[in-house]
């Protein structure tokens, strides 16, 4: 396969599953302004915004936050390049540059989720349309998977869409967790309050995450577990630790069909020990702050040795 | 059939004076309709504009669109298709075929002559002059001869329609021919939204085409191949207005779909860049222009090549199909002189004549076209798409004026031919079927296997009433094109 549409079908997946997540943060954001009056929905609204490191690119054009300015920036703001139609946008410029490495079931899948989405985008999102555009863009999501999963060659293009997807994912949940943690908390003495807890509530729902959870807490919401559930426990689809063990089969996989193992694999290796490692106590004690920013950079780091092992671009 | 029994069933089809290929002058079906026309008599219109609405939907979903040049990059349009079919019998197929690998046998040997001892300028049957002045030269391929002896790989060439018999060739397409995808995917098209319409009628497959390719390429491969040939599609990239084409036949064949960045020369073979590192590739279907294909050699600012491929070329160790500098065939000045090139290279009569032409560069040409010009079309003679031509029956006496003085000062930049009055077939109209002027580009593969015609091509057809312009870039749609089985 050319390197070129290896690094195609690996963005493809990453655009995508940005598109999502941005679409799931602003949803939480959303729930969480809808409880609060407005003076002090702000807060949400810049937490949403920073969470995917967009504050400069929004203050320069908006000078407050409300709600209306905030998911129209996020979902289709022409001057956001990383809003959700920018992304989906993306990736389907992708998927069209390596249409002949993907079934036609995921072309279609891809563009047809594009023309739903931006014609749903076409025009500024009214408060009542908010969720229904979420949900529009989740079932892309799945509609997208569900054409990889079912009609794609099991080749090396199929792991390297699959690896795009769980390198995104996990640092689109860790940065979900951080703007919780990091950016909603103004200080300690909110810890517990029901304000706190609602907050919780809604980054589960974000991951969809709120039912597995219940049934494994039966009903408590407590950000400890909350933390070590999104973190730690690989049996949910959207935990750090459950992405991290995918793209590893994912990194073996390719590993195995090249016959050599690559810095990616030496680093992915490195990094399932760390997690292995892992207990809650110790994430706390570390900081949940500054584990994220760490699981983050390691991240990163093993997406681009997979560009170098692979030849994305030379 | 009588012209009352059509009109007695709901059928305003009327054609104008020119030939129609449905209906004859005195109302009577033409026998290549007759089964078509039967059937769509019996369908229920509510259900043919559903079918009308569907085709649109099923292209835009598959994304079968093409990018229009000077219009926003990102815009990707469709080519209206037509949902009633162009139809050809065995017989006239057959007769055409002829004609076709006549004329581009004579293309091949035509080229291979001109960059070699030029027999056909010593024998004076074409002048020193169209050459020298003819922009698609290279030197570059002068005494060389490609693997196989092989030029134009793929050839499109474009027929018009004036009577029963009377097939004109209006232009050889022999640099890289566009429209197949369109011809593959209208077929596909028209078997999902009428498959009974294929049992009932005996219509020659076309799907093959890409396997076909795929085999008549792999018969060009350098003679040092070992193994089987790997073949490459190169495309300038997705922002191209014929990447969907590109990327369809580069799938169908189960080639490699590379731009110019995956390609580089390592140890005298032009290779391609993969995730296990750079693999040789044998044979390269170039879908970019020549002045594209090298820095190196051509413009040093394209990014579309690959630098140096000419010298892997010229050492036997690549195909490039088309062979460059093969536009030196298909240049409308050129293509005035066919007659006599087929007759010098197969020593027999051409079976598909040329449409008449006046090469303005001929002082008594250019007197006689600027007398006549409202009846004349005048084309660039590097022109092509449509773009910069003038049909001077359909001209205002401004443009008219206009391109008069374009004339007066470069005559040699034009030919002119008699407006041809194409002949139409029946499109879908909300009001039943209409008549429209459409003409064929067959598709045909050159190896030295031998020549061949995929039984079809590419039917376009002007959706405007009245209109002779058929090209998607101004507004021409396309419909599947049925050659009958005997």
């Amino acid at each position: 396969m050319l390197g070129r549409t290896a690094h195609g079908l690996f963005w493809m997946c990453r655009y995508l599953e940005r598109a999502e997540n941005t679409a799931r943060l602003l949803e939480a954001g959303f729930h969480m302004a809808l409880t609060r009056d407005v003076a002090t929905a702000e807060e949400e609204w810049r937490s949403v915004i920073e969470a995917f490191g967009q504050r400069a690119g929004y203050e320069a054009k908006h000078g407050t936050y409300t709600g209306h300015q905030a998911w129209n920036y996020l979902l289709r703001d022409p001057d956001n390049a990383s809003s959700v139609l920018a992304m989906i946008g993306a990736a389907r410029t992708n998927a069209r540059a390596v249409r002949n490495a993907i079934s036609g079931e995921l072309w279609e899948a891809i563009n047809e989720s594009w023309m739903e989405i931006s014609r749903l985008l076409a025009r500024p999102v009214a408060q009542s349309s908010v969720g229904e555009a979420v949900q529009i863009i989740r079932r892309a999501g799945t509609a997208v998977h569900g054409a990889i999963t079912g009609s794609m060659l099991r080749n090396e293009g199929f792991h390297f869409a699959r690896a795009g997807t769980f390198v995104e994912r996990a640092d689109c949940v860790a940065r979900i967790l951080d703007m919780k943690y990091y950016l909603l908390l103004p200080s300690l003495s909110y810890v517990g309050t029901s304000l706190d807890t609602g907050q919780w509530d809604q980054v589960l729902r974000s991951v969809s995450g709120d039912r597995a959870f219940r049934w494994l807490n039966a009903g408590r919401i407590e950000a400890r577990q909350i933390v070590e559930f999104l973190v730690l426990d690989d049996r949910f689809p959207r935990s750090l630790a459950f992405c991290h063990s995918a793209l590893r089969e994912e990194l073996a996989a390719l590993a195995r069909m090249h016959g050599r193992e690559g810095d990616s694999n030496a680093q992915m290796r490195a990094q399932a020990t760390r997690l292995g490692e892992l207990t809650i106590e110790g994430i706390f004690e570390q900081g949940l702050h500054e584990f994220l920013l760490e699981f983050m950079e390691a991240n990163h780091a093993i997406a681009r040795a997979i560009a170098e092992d692979y030849r994305f671009l030379s | 059939m009588l012209r009352q029994e059509f009109v007695a069933r709901g059928f305003m089809y009327a054609p104008d004076a020119t030939f129609d290929e449905m209906r004859a002058g005195d109302g009577a079906v033409r026998p290549a309709y007759r089964d078509y026309l039967n059937w769509y008599e019996d369908q229920e219109s509510r259900f043919l504009m559903g079918k009308h609405r569907d085709a649109e939907i099923a292209f835009r979903r598959t994304g079968i669109t093409f990018n229009v040049y000077g219009e926003d990059e990102a815009e990707e349009r469709l080519i209206p298709f037509d949902m009633v079919p162009r139809i050809i019998t065995a017989a006239e197929w057959r007769r055409l075929t002829r004609g076709i690998e006549q004329r581009v046998s004579a293309l091949n040997a035509f080229i291979h002559d001109l960059y070699h001892r030029q027999e056909i300028v010593r024998a004076g049957r074409i002048p020193q002059r169209v050459l020298r002045d003819n922009a698609a030269w290279l030197p570059n391929m002068v005494g060389f001869t490609p693997p196989g002896g092989v030029y134009t790989h793929v050839v499109g060439i474009d027929l018009v329609r004036t009577g029963p018999d009377e097939f004109y060739v209006l232009e050889d397409n022999a640099r890289t021919p566009s429209g197949v995808s369109y011809m593959l995917q209208n077929r596909e098209t028209m078997m999902a939204m009428f498959p009974e319409l294929f049992t009932r009628i005996p219509v020659c497959p076309v799907s093959d085409y890409p396997r076909r390719l795929a085999k008549s390429l792999a018969a060009c491969a350098p003679s040092g191949t070992s193994g089987r040939p790997t073949v490459a599609v190169l495309t300038p990239g997705i922002y191209n207005s014929a990447y969907y084409e590109h990327a369809f036949l580069a799938d169908q064949m189960g080639a490699e779909l590379v731009e110019g960045s995956d390609l580089r020369v390592t140890d005298g073979r032009v290779a391609m860049r993969t995730t296990r590192g750079y693999e040789p590739v044998d044979v390269l279907y170039r879908r970019v222009d020549d002045e594209y294909l090298d820095p190196l050699t051509f413009n040093p600012d394209s990014i579309l090549g690959v630098p140096g491929i000419m010298d892997v070329y010229r050492a036997g160790r690549i195909t490039i199909a088309n062979a460059p500098g093969t536009g030196v065939a298909d240049d409308k000045a050129i293509y005035s002189f066919m007659p006599e090139i087929v007759e010098f290279y197969t020593g027999e009569k051409p079976l598909l004549p040329n449409v008449e032409t006046w090469r303005c560069a001929d002082r008594e040409s250019l007197a006689y076209v600027l007398d006549n010009l409202a009846d004349l079309v005048v084309k660039e003679v590097h022109g092509s798409g449509g773009y910069g031509m003038l049909i001077g029956p359909a001209a205002s006496r401004r443009e008219l004026a206009r391109f008069r003085r374009k004339l007066e000062a470069r005559p040699e930049n034009y030919i002119a031919q008699p407006t041809l009055s194409l002949s139409t077939c029946p499109i879908f109209s909300r009001s039943g079927l209409a008549p429209r002027h459409v003409d064929l580009r067959p598709f045909v593969l050159v190896s030295p296997d031998g020549i061949e015609i995929v039984p079809g091509g590419l039917t376009r057809v002007a959706m405007r009433k009245g209109s002779l312009v058929v090209n998607s870039s101004q507004g021409g749609g396309t419909k599947d094109t049925w050659v009958l089985k005997d």
